[in-house]
């Protein structure tokens, strides 16, 4: 190696230690004060305690926002799962002209700014006269959720052979137990990567789910968001810290299942 | 299907209905009616109220502040997702699994929980502030919450992992051995890194680009709660004019200029990601 390379090397391997630090920051920082004992937020905190976490259950509304936000995004990518493996299916098995069109078109709401998509649909659902919160909430969220199905299911499914599938009706399975024996078990990786996206993309959804939230039903974080501007006390970071745990969880399990690397699949 | 000619529609197809049919008539549809609703008035097309708002010399300012601190902070993430996409790509084993961890796992943590601790850092008596103190690069408090700069670190902060996964993602597959080729044949190595490794990036660089300055154009958690209300960018003067304000017709409007804004984005970089295609 050269010196030139040399140094480069040293400036990737630095520049990257900077961006670990960097991406970890917030999280390291909410875990540590939502476990300090003071009401302010000095970095260490002058004791430990866990009087914010025992503060959580007398907090008003979180439980109730908890529960939406899971109802809503478990249902929402449950939807989404289903439609978007059943299009997928067309747009790789189907010979039909703008095959690409279709899926750049269920992926867009990813790309399109979700203020914009919330007033649209806020709209469009008044005209049609949809003006249940909890409804409202979950036929807006499959929107939020579809790109995520229809982008990791359909780049498996575009990897996938096909003749296995009658290779295993040869074998003498009947078509649905092909299906359930050869297919399912290929695409499952695809099913829990784009599940578990798709289900925190829709938990953490802000910017179409206040269009359509009132003052009795509201998903977690709007109910958050509303608390950090009334109250900003440590109670918020150890609400942040539980879904920060909930999110390694879900990693780990990702990691034992798939592997991290096919989580990071883009 | 009357046509004999016609092949007959492959049954499979109809599989692609009920999603295409859902996002038409819950997204398609509505988004199409926003857009009429500019461009049409009580007594048919009119521009007054897109005129009216580019005749407000405010919303030209909101503009300008939404497109600078977009491109500042594609920037930024370029910088440093460059170089820790080709880390994540050289590294293997812990240092791997310590690279990818602290990239996927700010992905699976809201916005609202990474902007609130972000609240926390940039706090004139906050974490960055007393760090600074500490290693004599500053010599009293600073404040960088509601300021710019403080906006654009924590915006950079949340899409920097939008910025290294596509780049990664065709960094991984690169041909080593194209570089040893080009180190036989004599080229130095920023030649190489120019002409051979730069060029094969350029699809995954341009893919990140437009994620980030997309969401960058969009955000509305992370101003909201790290500049305040003194500073407005679009979608925050959408979300202003819907929820306080009470004001739709303006919300409409601004609505209709961010919409044509990220669809233009989208539409110029997937023509410019063709030209490289061709060219490669």
């Amino acid at each position: 190696m050269t010196r030139a390379e040399q140094s480069a090397t040293v400036a990737v391997w630095a520049i990257a230690s900077i961006a670990v630090i960097f991406l970890l920051t917030p999280l390291v920082v909410t875990v540590a004060v939502s476990f300090g004992s003071s009401a302010i937020f000095t970095l260490p905190p002058p004791d430990w305690s866990l009087r914010w976490y025992a503060r959580l259950a007398a907090t008003r509304g979180l439980l109730p926002a908890l529960i939406t936000s899971v109802e809503i995004a478990a249902l929402s990518t449950l939807v989404a799962l289903v439609l978007g493996t059943l299009c997928s299916i067309a747009l790789v098995r189907g010979q039909f002209p703008g095959r690409e069109a279709i899926s750049t078109f269920l992926v867009s709401p990813l790309m399109l700014p979700g203020l914009v998509i919330g007033i649209a649909m806020l709209q469009g659902f008044r005209a049609v006269g949809l003006r249940e919160v909890w409804t409202s909430l979950l036929v807006a969220h499959v929107v939020i959720t579809m790109p995520f199905v229809v982008r990791t299911v359909f780049g498996a499914l575009s990897l996938f052979d096909f003749s296995l599938i009658d290779a295993a009706r040869t074998l003498g399975c009947s078509y649905l137990a092909a299906l359930r024996k050869v297919l399912a078990p290929a695409l499952a990786p695809a099913f829990l990567t784009s599940g578990m996206f798709a289900f925190l993309a829709s938990m953490d959804n802000y910017p179409i789910s206040i269009f359509f939230t009132d003052a009795w039903t509201k998903t977690l974080p709007i109910q958050m968001l509303q608390y950090v501007e009334e109250s900003p006390d440590p109670t918020i970071a150890a609400i942040s810290t539980g879904l920060i745990l909930l999110a390694v969880a879900a990693l780990f399990i990702g990691d034992r299942l798939v592997g991290l690397r096919r989580l990071a699949d883009f | 299907m009357t046509a004999p000619t016609r092949e007959p529609l492959d049954p499979v197809t109809w599989l692609a209905l009920p999603a295409v049919a859902y996002l038409v008539v819950v997204y398609a549809l509505p988004l199409l009616l926003l857009l009429a609703h500019a461009v049409i008035g009580p007594e048919g097309f009119t521009l007054a109220p897109l005129a009216a708002f580019f005749a407000d010399p405010f919303n030209w300012q909101v503009i300008a502040n939404t497109l600078r601190i977009a491109v500042l902070v594609t920037l930024v993430c370029l910088v440093i997702g460059y170089p820790t996409a080709f880390a994540l790509a050289w590294s293997a084993g812990w240092t791997q699994v310590i690279l990818l961890a602290a990239i996927v796992l700010p992905l699976s943590v809201g916005v609202v929980v990474k902007a609130f601790a972000w609240q926390i850092v940039l706090r004139r008596d906050g974490v960055l502030s007393s760090a600074m103190m500490k290693l004599g690069l500053w010599d009293e408090p600073l404040r960088l919450l509601f300021t710019e700069t403080g906006l654009v670190l924590g915006a950079a902060n949340v899409f920097l992992p939008f910025m290294i996964l596509p780049i990664y993602s065709v960094v991984k597959l690169i041909d080593p051995r194209l570089n040893e080729a080009g180190a036989t044949l004599g080229a130095t190595p920023a030649y190489r890194f120019r002409r051979v490794v730069l060029p094969l990036t350029l699809p995954g660089v341009v893919t990140g680009v437009v994620f980030v300055f997309s969401l960058s154009i969009a955000m509305y958690v992370i101003p909201s709660l790290l500049i305040g209300d003194r500073f407005q960018t679009l979608a925050t003067l959408i979300g202003r004019s819907f929820l306080f304000m009470r004001n739709e017709q303006l919300g409409s409007t601004t609505a209709t200029v961010l919409l044509v804004l990220a669809v233009a984005v989208v539409v110029g970089s997937g023509v410019l990601a063709r030209r490289l295609g061709r060219s490669a």
